[in-house]
């Protein structure tokens, strides 16, 4: 599947590089071009560099018609509004934003955006590892419709050929 | 009446301080803290020094209750997710953002934002104004943006001059409704002819300006040509 990513940062370029191994089609996009250094050298995919809230810049790199979007900058803001521009004006329909502040994690889930939390992800490995109870704060949380009347989420890749994925 | 301002720039700062003056309740949220103390030792114990942006801060600084949330700080991301933490999370009633880079107006009013404030496309204008690089000038944008008044500087060439304004065929939609001669501006009646030097006053929606052109302006290049 054709997979876009923006922010290319440690958890950017490790997912780029793992997608690409699998032999999907993955665009990276960042604002600095230094940050691709993170990426191997063996790497076939696309990297733009850009900003990825913004919508032409998307275009340009080829996001249309993207399977997944995922927003994976350092900035909460930056993902959100990269998500919203994925979701509202690129009708993506797998999108992303990682969101470390769970507040606004959960604020966006209720408005559609799928949001994964780094903060209550951490928080509960390490309870976890010191045997204590889960903070019960869900750190990855599926929308539960919004903007668009509330399309379940479905796993992507999960029926196994699945028939966009014919192009390699 | 409540209001919240996020970001303590010269935006913040001024807007602050003369809402203060007009007899308003006033939090600021400035998350640089030297910039914070040098506001509140100018105008008072109103600031809050965290980060609007994030949720638990927003909170205690009160935006349940706000009546307005306005975001001005200089990230268009941050004044983006103020406003709809404001307005979803908050359920504040009227959310105001400073847009800086015009590119986002239209998404930030896509995304549920009430007011659009652009500095950017303020100056623009401001300076087209003064330099005439078009011969239609945008006066300003009302409702959504749909609605646009527009000043159409009459030169040499325009079809519209020896005509009379009821005579023109204009746009659907569009209509002229004023002019302005020799600085004085005047309600243009439909028997009135038209002469170069005129400036007509349109409103209109914003997809019929090349229509508006063709009429008043004419196709003539050598009438694009600036002349004041």
């Amino acid at each position: 599947m054709k997979i876009v990513i923006v922010g290319c940062g440690r958890v950017g370029s490790v997912l780029a590089e793992a997608y690409d191994a699998a032999g999907h089609e993955v665009i990276v996009v960042d604002l600095s071009t230094r940050a691709f250094d993170r990426l191997p050298g063996e790497f076939r995919g696309s990297a733009v560099r850009g900003d990825g809230t913004d919508e032409d810049t998307l275009r340009r790199s080829g996001a249309e018609g993207a399977d997944a979007f995922l927003a994976l900058t350092e900035g909460d803001n930056r993902n959100v509004m990269a998500a919203q521009v994925a979701t509202e004006k690129l009708a993506i329909g797998h999108v992303l934003a990682k969101i470390n502040d769970p507040v606004r994690a959960a604020a966006y889930a209720e408005l559609g955006i799928a949001t994964v939390c780094r903060t209550t992800m951490l928080a509960d490995a390490v309870s976890g590892f010191l045997g204590l109870p889960p903070s019960g704060i869900p750190s990855m949380i599926a929308p539960r419709g919004g903007h668009h009347g509330g399309h379940e989420h479905q796993p992507l890749g999960s029926s196994a050929g699945a028939p966009a994925g014919g192009e390699g | 009446m409540f209001v919240l301002v996020v970001g303590g720039g010269k935006v913040g700062y001024y807007l602050s301080k003369e809402l203060i003056e007009n007899g308003h309740e006033v939090v600021l949220m400035e998350k640089d803290r030297a910039r914070a103390d040098q506001i509140a030792d100018e105008i008072g114990s109103i600031v809050v020094a965290h980060d609007g942006c994030e949720g638990k801060y927003l909170g205690e600084a009160g935006c349940a209750r706000a009546d307005i949330v306005a975001a001005v700080t200089g990230d268009d991301e941050d004044n983006l997710v103020i406003c709809q933490m404001a307005k979803h999370h908050f359920d504040v009633r009227r959310t105001i953002a400073r847009v800086n880079n015009p590119k986002n107006e239209a998404l930030f009013r896509h995304l549920g934002v009430d007011e659009i404030i652009s500095p950017t496309r303020m100056i623009l204008g401001s300076i087209e104004q003064d330099i005439p690089v078009h011969e239609l000038l945008h006066l300003a944008a009302l409702g959504e943006g749909e609605l646009e008044i527009i000043e159409a500087h009459l030169q040499d060439g325009s079809p519209a001059v020896g005509r009379a304004a009821g005579d023109l065929a204009m746009p659907e939609g569009c209509s002229l409704f004023a002019v302005i001669r020799d600085g004085v501006a005047t309600p243009l009646r439909p028997d009135m002819t038209l002469r170069v030097g005129d400036k007509v006053i349109a409103i209109g929606p914003s997809e019929c300006e090349e229509l508006l052109h063709e009429q008043l302006i004419g196709d003539d290049p050598e009438a694009v040509t600036p002349r004041r």
